[in-house]
């Protein structure tokens, strides 16, 4: 358990990380560290975009599976590692580009 | 009496076969024609009787009844949660929460995807592949031709069609449009007429998004740059009003009827101050007033454009354009219904002295008047069948001049991102757009916007949308291609060398017609020892009498030399039958001429 908790601590504290959600395959945050409004928005959505990129992935290959999904948008980057199996766990993190 | 048959047939006789057998014709009947009967008829010929074997068919036409659809988003704040966890209890979610993460698999998964997250995210640190690599180099212009494309239609929802007068986008970003709407054929709406102008949403052209209700059509309406909810508009009536827009349709406020214009009031515009509450407004009566929006009661400035510089409100000419720069507070211009433009100074000391010079501009009213953004001292003025940039310093004439157009032209304006392109509407319902580094003779794109003459125009602050109103009040969005909008590297400088270049050519004209002027004047004193009459402008109303009496003396002369033709008509006539009676001609011809010479001196004024 604290594995968990530090691995999420290490996690938050990158250059550039602004939000940490864990959410389950209905798309309830376990865990976060932004405000709830935005949490349950994000995991949500992001949820419902990691099955159909899954259902997209499986479609073309019926053994290869979806692990990681990364959205670039003009204010930042969005990255989902998501379980294997649709019913799994999921790790959001939001970064917003370093201006190195 | 019954009228009774029977028939019997012997039983035996059913089903017995029928042996048919000839038998010759026998006439049974035969009635003779009557012909006295045929008196009881008219006879008809031809009889046209028509046929047709189609099936008969009927149409009936259904309509549902119109459906408003209307646009909303749902936000989604809380929810997914198991049945037996409600989200209002804490305690509920705390626990739900710990069990989850007492999970075997839980701490597995997550272990096993962050160490993927980790690897990511040490990547975009460590490289940030989006990022803008080659923002020092130039855009390439692209090299195809200049467009525009017509992006939406906004129609005045009311039966009865008004000219959209003048249009204002939002200050902050191209989200909406104000248009003023108003019919300015003189008394020419009927008291049906909408007097209502809109506010509409880019992005949806089917209905205003607000509607502004004036006490009488708006003839221009304006955005406070500064603060985004307040406009502007000036009525027909002449009253000023001013309108915010989260507080409803009606006006907060409108000037006295004492004190407004007595006129259209043509243009109104914000001044900048700190307040962000001052404007003026002109009208075609010769005032120009400036108010605070927060005391309409009164001007709190009056100038009345007249170029004698005596403030004779007689003598004013009436104002159709204003021009105002925020980066030059002081100064403005205004363009006049005469045809000439007043440069005028805000903080001169006497009012004589408000107006500084007058530029003779146009043959008709000056209907619209822009400095060019980036040289304040060129100006664009549109009006009659030209568009004409000048300088400020030059007083005689323009620097710059387009050539005369088959139709008027009735509004213009700069592009705020080009020094070079500036944009015309025609009454022939044309769009044109001109480039002067380009090309000079011609538009470089002229596009047929609508069949119904265009009134007005409005670029949007980015340089990329344009906005025309027709005079059925059907307001076109346009977008221009890039090469409209962006500008090259060279081009202030050559915008630069070219306004300098004209100017200098202006001012050598110029001087050169003040010496002509000088020596002729000269000249006149020399030959004339007497007073020489001093060069002033006569008064337009002896002026007016002169030419009265010129054209009734034409018509005198064309008179009388009519008569003195149907007179000699005449005689040759009557000389002819002399010739008959053998008088002698020639005697009576000089008679004829003799008497001709009588009349001559007789007419000779």
């Amino acid at each position: 358990m604290s594995e968990v908790e530090e691995t999420l601590k290490r996690i938050q504290n990158h250059q550039g990380v602004v939000g940490v959600i864990v959410s389950n395959s209905e798309g309830i945050a376990n865990r976060t560290n932004i405000d709830n409004s935005t949490t349950v928005q994000c995991s949500s959505q992001f949820s419902k975009l990691c099955k159909l990129a899954r259902n997209c992935i499986r479609e073309l290959d019926p053994e290869n599976d979806l692990t990681f999904l990364r959205v670039r948008t003009k204010k930042n980057e969005v990255m989902c590692a998501a379980g294997s199996g649709p019913d799994d766990h999921m790790l959001l993190v939001i970064q917003s580009p370093s201006e190195n | 009496m019954e009228i009774v048959y029977v028939y019997t047939k012997k039983r035996a006789d059913f089903g017995r076969q029928c042996n048919f057998s000839d038998r010759p014709a026998e006439l049974h009947v035969d009635i003779a024609p009557d012909s006295s009967l045929a008196e009881n008829f008219i006879e008809r010929n031809p009889v046209d009787s028509s046929l047709q074997c189609v099936q008969e068919m009927s149409e009936h036409e259904v309509n549902t009844e119109r459906f408003e659809t209307d646009t909303r988003g749902i936000n989604h704040t809380e929810g997914g949660w198991p049945k037996d966890v409600n989200p209002q209890e804490i305690e509920q979610v705390m626990r739900f929460r710990k069990k989850v993460e007492k999970d075997e698999m839980y701490v597995n998964t997550i272990m096993q995807l962050s160490s993927v997250m980790e690897n990511c995210i040490r990547q975009n640190n460590a490289i940030d592949i989006y990022e803008e690599y080659f923002s020092d180099i130039d855009v390439e212009i692209s090299d195809e031709p200049p467009s525009a494309k017509t992006i939406n239609v906004y129609r005045d929802p009311n039966e009865l069609k008004r000219t959209a007068t003048h249009i204002s986008w939002f200050p902050d970003g191209p989200r909406k449009l104000a248009i003023a709407y108003c019919n300015l054929d003189f008394q020419g709406s009927s008291p049906d007429t909408s007097m209502e102008s809109y506010i509409w949403d880019i992005e949806n052209p089917n209905k205003p998004e607000m509607t502004l209700k004036p006490v009488s059509p708006l003839v221009c309406l304006e955005y406070n740059p500064k603060d985004s909810h307040v406009l502007i508009g000036g009525q027909y009536n002449g009253q000023v009003a001013y309108w915010d827009r989260r507080k409803g349709s009606q006006p907060i406020e409108l000037t006295p009827i004492e004190h407004s214009h007595r006129d259209p009031v043509y243009k109104t515009i914000w001044l900048q101050s700190k307040t962000g509450t001052e404007c003026f407004s002109a009208s075609t009566d010769g005032q120009v007033l400036w108010w605070d929006i927060r005391k309409m009661g009164e001007p709190t400035e009056k100038l009345y454009l007249d170029p004698t510089k005596k403030q004779d409100i007689t003598k004013a000419q009436g104002a159709m354009a204003l021009e105002y720069e925020p980066t030059i507070p002081t100064k403005f211009m205004v363009g006049t219904e005469q045809g000439s433009i007043l440069s005028c100074n805000r903080k001169a000391k006497t009012p004589a002295e408000k107006i500084v010079a007058q530029y003779p501009a146009h043959y008709g009213p000056v209907y619209a008047l822009q400095r060019n953004p980036f040289f304040p001292k060129n100006f664009l003025s549109i009006g009659d069948w030209t568009a004409r940039i000048w300088s400020e310093d030059i007083r005689e004439s323009s620097i710059m001049w387009t050539k005369y157009h088959m139709s008027y032209l009735t509004d213009g304006c700069w592009s705020p991102v080009r020094p070079a392109v500036f944009f015309t509407t025609k009454r022939d319902g044309t769009l044109d757009i001109w480039d002067i580094i380009f090309k000079q003779n011609d538009p470089t794109l002229s596009l047929q916007v609508s069949d119904e003459p265009l009134h007005s125009i409005r670029v949007q602050d980015g340089g990329r949308l344009i906005a025309t109103g027709s005079h059925k009040g059907t307001t076109t969005l346009l977008e221009l291609s890039d090469g409209l909008c962006m500008q090259s590297k060279s081009e202030k400088n050559l915008v630069t060398m070219m306004f300098d270049r004209e100017t200098r050519r202006e001012k050598i004209l110029e001087s050169r017609h003040r010496e002509m002027k000088l020596k002729e004047r000269t000249r006149s004193s020399q030959d004339k020892d007497e007073e020489h009459e001093p060069v002033a402008e006569e008064p337009e109303e002896d002026l007016v009498g002169k030419a009265e009496t010129e054209f009734f003396q034409i018509i005198e002369a064309e008179k009388k030399k009519r008569e003195k033709a149907a007179e000699q008509a005449e005689e040759m006539e009557q000389n002819e039958k002399g010739d008959q009676r053998k008088a002698s001609p020639i005697a009576e011809e000089d008679e004829g001429q003799e008497k001709q010479e009588v009349e001559q001196p007789e007419k000779k004024d």
